[in-house]
């Protein structure tokens, strides 16, 4: 499974959204519901599934999914 | 001060997913009582639980819910939105603000606590989630469920062992009875079959270890009782002023006319031997009712299936009803249920309720040769059918808390 691919049916399982309603430009908040806590959530789960650190600095620029999927791209 | 009525009723127990599938199986004897399926217990010395089957949250729950809720929860919402359906009730804006919840929890998220301490322990504190408080804690029962229906009035969970859902609805009826607000969500939710409940209970001896027989293992009131069943499920009542009962033209089941809450001021764990503090109970709450205790008819007991609680319950019933003890009809729903923990006085004040509208009272499964101080009429085996006007039903809990509430069969 490709990055993109995996990081959509993450976001699926955290947000409780169906993986056609995710496109690369969707905003965590305005667009699939998420509040803080499933920031964090979503946050952590990414990082356990890449095997990446993201350090809260830079988790609060990622705000869509295509920010999530070149974040992960460039660090592992 | 307002009468208060109960005029809606819902359930999810271990012999139902619903309220007619409890209902129907209680007065047919059957037992929710069978292996333990949530975690190996292969080491434990309990196997045996009345676990709630098959229940799908999804058919009232989004998926996030499902997945950032703890079961307890689950259950909450979904016997909610049975309890409205039953009811028949339109929450307005007018309405919100005078409806209010209340239900009883003993422990919370256990399951939850248990998984995440776990996590803690294997990958540190940077892998535990940001739901994790509020999935675990016990109030969540009452937020999650005020958050479903937007029910904005008073919004609090009891806690009080195994006393918790009687008094979520003893508490829950004197909001409404002092005026404060116009109709209360209550009753009690549990779901803790989990290793460290079972431990607990076991390292106590309070559990049966009847593992070869789960069906026969909970037996309230006989002499081969060794200790309760671990069970879980939810039990709901929405209650209501009369006044706006009759304003919208509801159903009505029966009326709370009286509570009683105590303290044995005794033990951690056992009651006072006379039965003094579960005595006084039922006796404040058919004073507030303002009648005799030979005017009552049905006793719902906690009736656990230990040794104490069996003991000290009858000889409470023969202190406070003299000679009349002998003519009430008792039974004791945790033969079949198991003990639900925090949600049993939710649970049991529900079929309480259901006895008075329908005038029939379920048996006590197992009893077969009653101890020989518990001489009373429990029921036996087979449910009755009787009018009956008054119900008493009792809840005790660790700390040596009691409480005891008491529903009239509804009369204009």
């Amino acid at each position: 499974m490709s990055v993109e691919e995996k990081v959509k049916e993450i976001v699926a399982d955290q947000l409780g959204v169906s993986v056609d309603q995710i496109k690369p430009e969707s905003k965590f908040v305005e667009d699939l519901g998420a509040d803080s806590l499933d920031l964090t959530e979503l946050i952590m789960a990414m990082e356990d599934e890449f095997d990446v650190e993201i350090d809260d600095d830079k988790a609060q620029e990622i705000r869509t999914v295509q920010d999530a999927i070149d974040f992960i791209k460039a660090n592992t | 001060m307002q009468r208060v009525v109960v005029t809606g009723l819902a359930a999810i127990t271990p012999i139902g997913n619903n309220l007619q599938e409890s209902w129907s199986n209680l007065l047919k004897g059957v037992s929710g009582i069978g292996p333990i399926s949530r975690f190996d217990c292969g080491e434990y010395e309990t196997k045996i639980a009345a676990e709630v089957k098959n229940f799908d949250p999804k058919q009232f729950l989004e998926p996030k819910q499902v997945k950032k809720l703890d079961r307890f929860c689950h259950y909450a919402i979904a016997a909610t939105k049975m309890l409205l359906e039953d009811a028949r009730l339109n929450i307005d804006s007018e309405l919100e603000e005078n409806l209010g919840v209340i239900v009883g929890c003993g422990l919370g998220g256990l399951e939850t606590i248990e998984d995440f301490h776990t996590k803690l322990l294997k990958k540190g504190p940077r892998k535990i989630s940001p739901f994790s408080i509020p999935k675990l804690i016990a109030n969540m029962a009452a937020g999650q469920i005020s958050i479903s229906i937007r029910a904005k009035g008073p919004n609090l969970v009891t806690t009080s062992a195994c006393a918790s859902g009687l008094h979520a609805v003893g508490y829950a009826y004197s909001e409404i009875k002092l005026g404060r607000v116009q109709a209360m969500i209550t009753g009690g939710v549990e779901s803790t079959i989990t290793p460290m409940a079972v431990s607990g209970f076991n390292a106590m001896k309070a559990l049966s270890t009847r593992n070869d027989e789960p069906q026969k293992a909970s037996r309230p009131f006989d002499k081969d009782r060794d200790g309760f069943i671990i069970g879980e499920g939810c039990g709901l009542l929405l209650l209501e002023s009369l006044e706006s009962a009759l304003n919208r033209g509801a159903k009505i089941y029966a009326e709370v006319v009286g509570f009683g809450a105590s303290s044995d001021a005794y033990h951690m764990t056992a009651p006072i031997e006379d039965g003094s503090g579960m005595e006084l109970a039922m006796r404040k709450a058919i004073q507030e009712a303002g009648v005799s205790p030979s005017d009552i008819d049905h006793i719902n007991a906690h009736g656990t299936s230990t040794k104490l609680n069996d003991l000290c319950e009858t000889r409470a019933i023969k202190k406070l009803f003299g000679p009349h003890a002998y003519d009430i009809l008792i039974t004791a729903n945790k033969s079949m249920i198991g003990h639900t923990l925090g949600a049993a006085g939710g649970i049991e004040s529900v079929f309480s309720v259901l006895s008075l509208y329908e005038g029939k009272i379920p048996g006590t499964l197992n009893l077969d040769n009653p101890d020989e101080e518990c001489d009373l009429n429990y029921c036996p085996y087979h449910s009755v059918s009787k009018e009956i006007h008054f119900a008493l039903c009792n809840s005790f809990g660790f700390g040596g808390t009691n409480g005891s509430i008491l529903f009239k069969k509804f009369t204009s």
